[in-house]
């Protein structure tokens, strides 16, 4: 695909670690990591601009400030490896690899969309990508990423399976249960907890008991977990080349908790009254992950000012040629309504 | 140069106040910097700059109201582009394109509930159900709200706004995302009778929590042979918002309308909002209240009462006529209304029939109607198989066959999951036009 191909492929990024730089990454890993990241970054931008200007409807979940969850999750997959999360899924479509033009398109509600319309933001899939969704219903999607694992195990491939949840889900009982069964069966599931602090407009610690550590629920059910600086794509990258691990060897489930941030509001709808300006500054001064990666590759002279200003205008060019698509591809023709209710049987 | 354009901020917003500048004309302004304040019917937001440059011009001064979506309302000028001069005084007249909110008055069919000469205020639905809870938890100390973002939040939709600065913590309550579990935990005190009301940020996460609701709610009375109550209401928006896709636009109205032991409630207009959600509260009985997102917002005469109760049970005819009757029931009133005004420009005069409450069925109001004009169209957005309407059109033949003069008609939302495209969303809902054209079929014109 037009976009990637760009990029440098997830193997070479992998490489085998030759010149490492002196923050663990090597040259190739930090400009793989910042391309991605932009990417999203710009993608979500678009996004936010398209629904201010009414061509994206309903709900759309920005995932600017978390861009480094799902980079440094994917620097650590391998092809065959299942993600599956909620709705605040833009940023973690663009890193299965699915087209930046169809997930575009898809939140405008267009033919070219990858449901082809009928999903929208909240909701799109690609069995190709091994991206399962994409789902509305908050908590839902944590047993469905487990039921991955159990095929994966069923099948008796290494293949392990990736389920996304936020903080606010982590509250929800089939959370537990689907713990408890990861447990018992040894899934190759890692499940990574978004705590990006909110959950709409609910703090963490209003919500839930021990929110320090929501990760630590695990202990109860003998799953190993560990709390990452979700904003440092290293850690999130090595951290889950640790759980990745475990999950391969046939250990069973792994919890990886990932501080982060949403620098945005819950949706496009959110006043966001329940935080300070200040403490969204101060993240975006201090934290955020895309600007941490630009001082390191800078620092150590790994890339120019120039040439990360040619990445950021190829970036660009990616997404105004996804938003232009997503403007003027037709809506869906109108027999679309009563297709793929059922498959043929 | 890029001009800036009101921004739509919410699924359902068409216009919105723009309440405040934050920039001046001159001033830079860089992505993500704040430049105006926005207030739409559920809150003020934020209109964040997505390019880079100077504020050259603001077209639309501070204060203006009802400005459309898309309407330019600044423009950014290069990065090193001189400011243009001043920004004229506000031009209110031409600035602010007005479009007078529209007040759905009330039905001109004669209310029994209203007695004549009654005093009527306007309000919106959202409003009056805010209204109804905060009366009846001044009323009765055993009534509390509870539910995702009702306090500190002010609500999801902004019902419960303003209710935990009145009524404290103890009684507004905001639970964690677990619906089964604060679902069971309110019938729980329900059956200690206390008297939740449980708010579902919509019906669709309900289905979380639907076997408390069925299992512990519904079927306690009879299964302890009459001792154990469960005075409790579940409420929030059920059915299609705007383009929210297939896990969040289901309408409740025939899932709980199966339950023996439930009441189950839709109101369209304020007024019945009002007055069933107090009746709701009141009742000893589990009591499922179904709002609808789009209606939250829109405004009707509420009658200015010490204590405006609407009985659950009982149908309301909203309009009178004799060539046919129109049940519907929630949003489908704005369907089958609009269609009475169609056909009557036609010369047909169409009854029609809002149902209110779901369960139990106010059949005889039904009836009454389709005996006198021998035809029937029933109207939701429901999905269409196994539905109230076609519960209406069941009972409607069964009591009443040797009165029809054609098979009961319906007009439903289509049966497939919604669409998120706006075409087809719009295809798969019902309109006006489909029940005109189902009225002049059971006509036969
Ligand atoms: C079962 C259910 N309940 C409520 C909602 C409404 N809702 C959507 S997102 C959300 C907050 C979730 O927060 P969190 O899990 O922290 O994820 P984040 O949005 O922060 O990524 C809520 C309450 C829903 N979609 N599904
Ligand atoms: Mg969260």
């Amino acid at each position: 695909m037009a976009v990637k191909s760009a990029y440098i492929s997830k193997k070479s990024a992998k490489g085998d670690k030759p010149n490492l730089t002196n923050s663990g990454f090597t040259t190739e890993e930090e400009l793989f990591a910042y391309k991605e990241m932009l990417l999203i970054r710009r993608f979500e931008e678009k996004a936010g601009q398209l629904y201010g200007m009414g061509f994206i409807g309903g709900f759309c979940h920005l995932y600017i400030g978390q861009e480094a969850v799902v980079v440094g999750m994917e620097m650590a997959q391998k092809e065959g490896d299942a993600v599956i999360t909620s709705y605040r899924d833009h940023g973690h479509m663009l890193a299965a690899g699915m087209d930046p033009k169809g997930v575009m398109a898809e939140l405008t509600g267009r033919k070219g969309g990858l449901s082809k319309g009928k999903g929208g933001s909240m909701h799109m899939f690609s069995k190709e990508k091994q991206f399962y969704g994409g789902h509305g219903i908050v908590g839902a999607q944590v047993p469905l990423g487990a039921g991955l694992a159990f095929a994966n195990k069923y099948r008796g491939n290494d293949n392990v399976s990736i389920a996304y949840f936020g903080d606010g889900a982590a509250n929800q009982g089939q959370v537990y249960e689907t713990f408890n069964m990861a447990s018992i069966w040894k899934l190759p599931v890692i499940f990574v907890i978004e705590n990006n602090r909110y959950a709409m407009g609910t703090a963490a610690a209003r919500s839930t008991a021990v929110s320090e550590h929501l990760g630590a629920r695990g202990a109860a059910f003998g799953i190993p977990f560990e709390q990452v600086d979700g904003m440092d794509v290293r850690a999130v990258r090595d951290a889950a080349e640790r759980a990745i691990e475990h999950c391969r060897a046939g250990e069973g489930p792994y919890i990886l908790e990932m501080m982060t941030y949403r620098y945005r509001g819950h949706s496009m709808s959110d006043p966001a009254k329940y935080r300070s300006k200040e403490e969204v500054q101060k993240m975006r001064e201090e934290h955020d992950p895309i600007e941490q990666v630009k001082a390191r590759i800078l620092n150590a002279k790994l890339a120019t000012e120039d040439d990360l200003k040619k990445i950021d205008a190829e970036i660009r060019a990616v997404v105004t040629e996804a938003a232009e698509f997503a403007q003027n591809d037709p809506e869906p023709d109108a027999s679309e309504l009563y297709t793929d209710i059922y498959v043929n049987a | 140069m890029p001009s800036i354009l009101m921004p739509a901020l919410s699924p359902t917003m068409e216009e919105g106040k723009l309440a405040k500048w934050l920039k001046n004309v001159g001033d830079m302004v860089k992505p993500g910097d704040v430049i105006a304040e926005i207030e739409t019917d559920k809150a003020t937001m934020e209109v964040e700059a997505v390019d880079e440059g100077a504020l050259t011009a603001i077209l639309v001064p501070a204060g203006t109201e009802n400005v459309k979506v898309n309407t330019p309302i600044a423009v950014i000028g290069e990065a090193d582009a001189a400011p243009a001069a001043k920004a004229e005084a506000p031009k209110p007249a031409e600035a602010a394109p007005v479009a007078a909110p529209a007040i759905i008055t009330s039905a001109p069919a004669a209310s029994p509930e209203v007695p004549e000469c009654t005093e009527m205020v306007t309000m919106t639905v959202r409003e009056a159900l805010r209204e109804a809870m905060s009366e009846e938890m001044r009323r009765d100390p055993d009534v509390f709200l509870m539910g995702e973002e009702v306090g500190q939040y002010q609500g999801a939709y902004k019902i419960s706004q303003g209710m935990l600065d009145e009524f404290g913590p103890r009684r507004v309550i905001d639970t964690p995302i677990t619906e089964h579990g604060f679902t069971g935990l309110a019938v729980g005190a329900a059956f200690a009778g206390l008297k939740p009301i449980v708010e579902f940020m919509t019906f669709n996460f309900a289905m979380q929590a639907i076997d408390q609701i069925i299992n512990s709610a519904a079927k306690t009375h009879y299964m302890s042979g009459g001792q154990l109550n469960c005075s409790i209401v579940f409420r929030g928006a059920s059915g299609a918002a705007a383009r929210v896709g297939a896990q969040h636009s289901q309408d409740y109205a025939a899932w709980y309308g199966h339950i023996p032991g439930l009441k189950v409630v839709q109101p369209y207009s304020a007024a019945d909002a009002k007055g069933l959600l107090k009746s709701a509260i009141r009742d000893p009985n589990p009591v499922v209240f179904l709002e609808n997102e789009i209606l939250y917002g829109k405004s009707f005469e509420v009658p200015k009462v010490e204590d405006w109760l609407v009985p659950i049970g009982k149908a309301r005819i909203a309009r009178v006529g004799h060539h046919v009757t129109i049940v519907s029931f929630g949003i489908g009133m704005t369907y089958a209304m609009a269609a009475a005004d169609k056909l009557a420009a036609e010369g047909i005069e169409a009854e029609v029939i809002d149902l209110r409450t779901i369960r139990p069925m106010d059949l005889a109001t039904v009836l009454e109607s389709v005996r006198k004009t021998n035809r029937c169209v029933c109207v939701e957005e429901g999905f269409p198989q196994f539905s109230v309407t076609s519960e209406i059109a069941a009972q409607v033949m069964t009591h009443a066959f040797d009165y029809l003069d054609a098979p009961v008609a319906r007009v439903a939302g289509k049966d497939v999951p919604m669409p998120y495209a706006a075409n087809l969303e719009k295809l798969a809902l019902p309109n006006a036009d489909e029940v005109v054209a189902a009225a002049k079929a059971v006509l036969y014109v």
